[in-house]
């Protein structure tokens, strides 16, 4: 099968510091993988150099095949690759219902219209709104995001990413901050995206990468150690040396 | 199906035209029977309002920070001087033919303001409107330089009303032309491409996590923030018939920055009535102290943006008395 997102030799430095080395991933259409890797791995680096906010040093990225290592990051969106941020990145003057239908607007590019009010783009509005109803969003629809608590403007940013149909995405932590009663409603959102929609997930919570995953990539240290299911994983030696024993023993 | 289930009233207020508009309407008309001898002042403020609009799209809406706004001001004013000079005297076609030429400047200096930080737009802002203001001083053949380009002959607008000696023409041409522009810009601000601005100035980064092409959205809107400027520099002319040298100057742009703090950028009224306060506040405090009212003007600047940082439209956005207030907190 041919890999839907593929790296080649990707490498990044800043200054001395390598973030990625040489790093060769592939990943398959529909997969749910999880990216694990103690702390300054260069886990969030790799999602930022796959999505084109960072440009390599040397390597390649591949999506669906095409050569996008060149293209710029919304280029890459329209491609169908799409991203969520560790830290959230939203539009906190927006009510819940514009910041969503603002994103299904550039999805069904709409962007350039000027002349028609928004509310009068009913395909983007319904798509917002069925995203809203999805994520249980919708008796804050109209309540200003930045108003919103902390684990509901999380679902915010997961809604602007799936308003974009992506065909892969790259969630960075998506429960990072968000109480454990309400991450688990979360990762059920995540959970019931379509099996079609390939998902790459970076995540500190062992329960839930196990969960949720069905491969698992390790990364230390910039480079890629290990990637298998799950179970090879957990016995890895190498893995729980570097870093499931850091948990374990702390 | 689950948009039935969803009421859409808080999302269509801001487009649909709420009374207080059709009210603050009503006062360029009251104005002119209300001040028949003023209507000179009147007709400044009209075009200073547009001009003032045109800036907030660029960065109330966008973002953009413009320390020269008046290049395209000064461009428009001569564009339409120039041409009714030499013999292109009509008003409308001329105001279109100004605001072309501001708009081609515009998009051509966009990609400098592009990159960079804030400080950087206002650098290179400035820098392009001192490089326009030497050369009008310097080409006098063409300008007139400091004496002001004269022999501008407008005709009549339509054909039919020609510019009066009490200004009643010029007046209301401008209102007319501020008020078509302004509607314009209203349309443009409620559509999804006025959303997406909206999203760039809050957060560039999701733009473009979202798929927008940033930069040649703010290109788009540089554009035509650089052709309403063009077109209020035209009205000047127009209704002055002379453009003198200080349309261009630097005092101009800062000025306009300082108006629309003042009335509160991010909203259109907000440029209209910051414009009407300012201007009335200029006016009787310089009958008052001809020499030194800018300094009540710098201690109303310094409270505003200490303590009413949204301007006069945040102030009149905090009163608890309106309508749609008492009903959003049931």
């Amino acid at each position: 099968m041919s890999a839907v997102l593929q790296t080649r030799n990707l490498s990044k430095s800043f200054g001395g510091f390598v973030a990625s080395n040489n790093v060769s991933l592939s990943i398959q259409p529909g997969a749910r993988q999880a990216l694990i890797g103690p702390n300054g791995a260069g886990k969030t680096t790799l999602i930022n150099l796959l999505t084109g906010f960072l440009e390599p040093n040397s390597g390649e990225v591949f999506l669906m095949g095409a050569n996008v290592t060149r293209l710029a990051q919304h280029q890459r969106v329209k491609r169908g690759l799409v991203r969520t941020f560790q830290i959230n990145q939203l539009f906190a003057e927006m009510s819940v219902l514009e910041s969503v239908t603002l994103s299904a607007c550039e999805r069904l590019g709409l962007g350039w219209r000027w002349w028609q009010p928004v509310e009068r783009h009913l395909a983007a509005l319904d798509a917002a709104t069925e995203l809203l109803a999805t994520l249980r969003l919708l008796d804050v629809a109209h309540e200003k995001v930045r108003s919103l608590p902390y684990g509901r403007q999380r679902l915010v940013e997961i809604a602007l990413a799936l308003a974009s149909r992506p065909q892969v995405l790259l969630l960075d932590e998506p429960a990072a901050g968000v109480p454990a009663s309400e991450s688990r409603e979360l990762f059920e959102s995540i959970a019931r995206l379509p099996k079609d929609v390939t998902i790459l997930l970076i995540e500190h919570d062992m329960d839930l990468v196990f969960r949720f995953a069905e491969r698992i990539s390790v990364m230390v240290g910039g480079a890629l150690l290990a990637e298998d299911v799950p179970e090879v994983i957990a016995r890895d030696r190498r893995v729980r040396e570097v870093y499931l024993g850091e948990i374990l023993d702390g | 199906m689950t948009l039935a289930t969803l009421d859409l009233s808080p999302l269509r207020r801001g487009a649909s035209w709420h009374q207080a508009e059709y009210a603050f309407w009503l006062v360029p008309v009251l104005a002119y029977f209300l001040f028949p001898k003023s209507l000179a002042l009147l007709s400044q403020i009209a075009i200073t309002a547009l001009f003032c609009l045109s800036l907030d799209l660029i960065l109330g809406y966008a973002g953009i920070v413009s320390l020269g706004h008046a290049a395209f001001f000064g461009l428009g004013a001569y564009a339409a001087g120039l041409l009714a000079k030499y013999g292109w005297g009509d008003p409308l076609t001329g105001l279109a033919g100004a605001g072309v030429v501001a708009a081609t400047a515009g998009f051509i200096t966009s990609f400098l303001v592009l990159r960079g930080s804030d400080l950087t737009r206002l650098m290179v802002t400035l820098g392009v409107s001192m490089m326009l203001y030497e050369a009008a001083n310097k080409l006098t053949d063409f300008t007139g330089g400091v004496d002001g380009l004269q022999g501008v002959d407008i005709k009549p607008v339509l054909g039919m009303f020609n510019f009066d000696l009490y200004g009643r023409t010029a007046y209301w041409y401008s209102v007319a032309v501020l008020f078509v522009m302004f509607w314009l810009a209203r349309r443009l601000v409620h559509s999804p491409f006025g959303l997406s601005l909206r999203g760039i100035k809050q957060n560039v980064t999701r733009m473009q996590a979202i798929g927008t092409p940033v930069h040649r959205r703010l290109m788009a809107i540089y554009t035509v923030g650089a052709a309403y400027a063009g077109v209020a520099g035209a009205l000047l002319t127009q209704t002055t018939q002379f453009v003198s040298l200080d349309v261009m100057a630097f005092s101009r742009s800062a000025e306009l920055l300082l108006i629309l703090v003042l009335g509160g950028s991010g909203c259109l009224y907000g440029a209209l009535i910051g414009t009407m306060v300012f201007m009335a506040a200029h006016h009787f405090l310089a009958d008052l102290n001809p020499q030194y009212w800018q300094f009540w003007l710098g201690a109303a600047l310094v409270l505003i943006v200490l303590f009413a940082r949204d301007g006069i439209m945040g102030m009149l956005r905090r009163l608890p008395a309106l309508p749609t207030r008492t009903k959003k907190s049931r």
